[in-house]
């Protein structure tokens, strides 16, 4: 395997698009990328999506070749990925092995949905297809619902409170406010969340990732080529994916995910790091439940004390372990395919020295955990500075 | 602070309202009743929405009944002969006919048939204020002596959802007329500008029961976009600011959404008080903009400037710059005011709200 790098990253805004479509979003974010790589889309040689639901949502599939005709890339080979929320995540990863393997020198791999030309209940729909269709979407289960399971069984085993995954929400409002590419950079209170209105419980609007439209793009060299794009490469030092059982009802337990435990073991041995060294991590915080119950299968907190230490401030800022910088999934937005590259992108411009306001101090290591539907792929991506 | 300038080269020739009317029913709903029955908490719902009751038609009325009443009132105050009315524009998204005009129910109703024209309008909201606009430019042009330009409406809103909250009755008319001394013009309407774009927001296909709505699409790109452009076409055109109106009246299809555009175009809020009615009546849809502006005529002082912006989904905003003349007072009480008809009310229960609104199907 040859080592591998980012040399170019690119995002739209995220938030409700009203003015731009599915194309304007992944073309925005292209020429973006391609921009920061000072990289000549001639010089591409394959192309790589994630998209969880563009058949359902606005009506495409073929993402792939819609973006590599719109991007002007014809005839390089274009393929699109899917592991629903981790879609982003999965293509990376893809991406990753194609210039690795040596059989591709250049790819530029992209995440991209567009919600909102759809209804509240055909978002609801498409998204439920992230978990089991005939044994828990048909039984009238959401993604609210099963992630509410979750929370109840933490908060009974562990002692995990409400109050606790309401400053998740804080901290990431937090971290979003500083975060120009956000949807919300409003900062919120314990109070804020508190007050939302119910959406499964204990499970309340604050506490809920929201209906977002956007898109991202990295592109990726070997990273012998490296320099002649950017002179601060990022290296991809590991790529790790798990896969667990798609329904809740079928996991061996509900407050753990096992594939986040097995991508990210893999991926540390694979970087040869320990969670001490990640300075860094963009994970998957659909649910405020999700990443606590995240932190805690990354290995930063030991099970059951993710609530705890979200309460006590230690994954704020430049706290113990700074998570979701960007404002996460609740504060920055999640266009579902777009954010396992977003994660990249934001890792990258933290090791870059580049996150404004937002950075975290001697950024060296940082990690991205991707999670699809209640936790049935995981991917998890190391990234370093070269 | 009313000495903005008007600019009388603005290609508008003024006319004046001659007289003006309105109408609601007197059966309310309250915001409590129909969350009960979908097990929504009425509080969140009536601090989101702004709107505690909305109006209910009795069950033989509809928007031509509604038309009539308000037209009565506006020729009560004008008290010009009906048969020198030379048109009737009827605006509603509840019109009883897909086909015959509900224009011609009003005009024989007020004795101003048959030498004369009359037409429906349709553009969801804003019919009423364009059908001003059509009685503005007949009059102006000397087409017409006067013209009776008409809001309306008994709007529907599907069972469950959230416009079923909002979704009321209400009617207001105008008779337009040439102004100046001994026209008997009670105001002035000096300018108005339209903001049209091909915004689908909010739609109901011929056989369809119900509208259909964009959710949050109806705001930003919608609602707001349109409002806040026609608001500032009209500052423009008549160079003035905010600062020389002393009332303002948005399309109310909430009691949040126009305070909302008031605070992005600065505009101090206490200027929408008079004319915001939905919270109490809830949003008559092609009455709302010409209700407004009727509750403020019901108080206004003679000079008083009045700024008029209402909105359509589809979409458009028409802005008006009205100033009040002395002959207010002479006519303002030939007539019901509308707090007369807000505080003549009787409350429903849900069932009785759906026999109402022939809500019941047989299964």
């Amino acid at each position: 395997m040859r080592r591998v790098a980012i040399v170019g990253v690119g995002m739209t805004k995220f938030g409700e698009e009203w003015g731009r479509g599915f194309r304007d979003l992944i073309v925005e974010a292209g020429a973006r990328a391609l921009q920061d790589a000072n990289m000549s889309g001639a010089e591409l040689d394959a192309l790589y999506c994630g998209t969880m639901a563009p058949g359902k949502l606005v009506g495409q599939e073929h993402s792939a070749a819609l973006i590599a005709d719109f991007m002007g890339l014809n005839p390089i080979p274009a393929t699109r990925v899917e592991a629903a929320c981790a879609s982003g995540g999965l293509a990376l990863r893809q991406a990753y092995m194609a210039v690795g393997s040596g059989m591709h020198d250049a790819v530029v791999v992209g995440g991209v949905e567009k919600m909102t030309d759809a209804s509240g209940a055909q978002v609801s729909s498409a998204l439920g297809g992230a978990g089991d269709q005939e044994w828990e979407l048909f039984s009238g289960a959401t993604f609210p619902g099963l992630y509410a399971f979750m929370a109840r069984r933490h908060m009974l085993e562990y002692g995990t409170t409400e109050e606790q995954l309401a400053a998740v929400a804080v901290k990431n409002h937090a971290n979003g406010s500083k975060n120009k590419y956000a949807q919300y950079q409003n900062e919120i209170t314990i109070d804020t969340v508190m007050k939302s209105k119910v959406v499964a419980s204990p499970l309340k609007v604050f506490d809920c990732a929201p209906v977002t439209d956007g898109a991202a793009v990295v592109i990726l060299v070997p990273l012998e080529k490296a320099k002649k794009y950017n002179e601060n490469p990022i290296e991809i030092v590991a790529s790790a994916q798990a896969s667990d059982t798609i329904a809740l009802h079928d996991r061996k337990s509900l407050t753990k995910m096992r594939a986040t435990e097995v991508a990210s073991r893999k991926a540390y041995e694979m970087a040869k790091v320990t969670t001490k060294d990640i300075d860094i991590v963009e994970l998957h915080d659909c649910f405020t439940i999700a990443e606590v119950i995240a932190t805690e299968d990354l290995g930063f907190f030991n099970k059951g004390e993710g609530g705890k230490a979200a309460a006590d401030g230690r994954t704020a800022l430049n706290a113990e372990i700074s998570v979701n910088t960007s404002g996460g999934l609740k504060a920055c937005g999640h266009p579902v395919g777009a954010t396992g590259i977003k994660q990249a992108v934001e890792v990258t411009w933290q090791l870059r020295g580049q996150a404004d306001k937002r950075q975290v101090k001697d950024a060296e290591i940082g990690l991205t955990h991707n999670v699809g539907g209640s936790g049935a792929t995981c991917v998890v991506h190391i990234l370093k500075r070269a | 602070m009313r000495a903005g300038r008007r600019s009388r080269d603005n290609g508008d020739i003024v006319v004046g309202i001659v007289g003006y009317g309105a109408y609601v029913p007197k059966y309310r709903i309250k915001v409590e009743e129909i969350a009960k029955v979908w097990g929504e908490e009425p509080d969140r719902i009536k601090k989101g929405l702004g709107v505690h009751e909305k109006t209910v038609p009795d069950i033989d009325e509809d928007s031509a009944t509604l038309a009539v009443e308000a037209a009565r009132n506006a020729l009560l105050r004008a008290g010009i002969d009906p048969t020198e009315i030379g048109a009737v524009f009827v605006g509603s998204e509840s019109h009883p006919y897909a086909v015959k005009p509900t224009a011609t129910i009003v005009a024989e109703a007020i004795g101003a048939t048959p030498n004369m024209t009359a037409a429906d309008l349709e553009f969801a909201c804003k019919a009423g204020t364009v059908s001003i606009q059509c009685c503005m430019g007949m009059v102006a042009s000397g087409m017409i002596k006067y013209g009776v330009g008409i809001g309306t409406d008994t709007s529907q809103g599907r069972p469950g959802d959230a416009l079923e909250y909002t979704a009321s009755a209400g009617a207001a008319a105008y008779i337009i007329g040439k102004n100046g001394n001994g026209s008997g013009a009670l105001a002035d309407i000096e300018a108005t500008f339209s903001y049209t774009t091909d915004t689908p927001d909010f739609w109901r296909k011929p056989l369809a029961e119900f509208p259909t709505h964009g959710g949050r699409f109806t705001g930003a790109p919608a609602y707001f976009k349109h409002i806040i452009n026609a608001t500032q076409g009209l500052f423009e055109k008549t160079g003035t600011t905010a600062a020389d109106y002393d009332y303002v009246v948005f399309h109310q299809p909430n009691g949040k959404f126009p305070l909302e555009a008031a605070k992005k175009l600065g505009i101090p809020v206490e200027k929408l008080k008079q004319g915001l009615l939905t919270p109490m009546i809830g949003n008559t849809y092609s009455g709302a903009s010409v209700l407004g502006l009727a509750a403020v005529l019901d108080v206004a002082k003679a000079n008083e400037q009045i700024l008029v912006t209402s909105f359509g989904s589809g979409a458009g905003s028409d802005s008006f710059a009205i100033r009040v003349t002395d002959v207010i007072e002479e006519k303002r009480n030939k007539a019901r005011s509308v707090q007369s008809y807000i505080d003549n009310k009787e409350y429903l229960d849900y069932g009785m709200y759906v026999k109402h609104r022939r809500k019941l199907k047989s299964l």
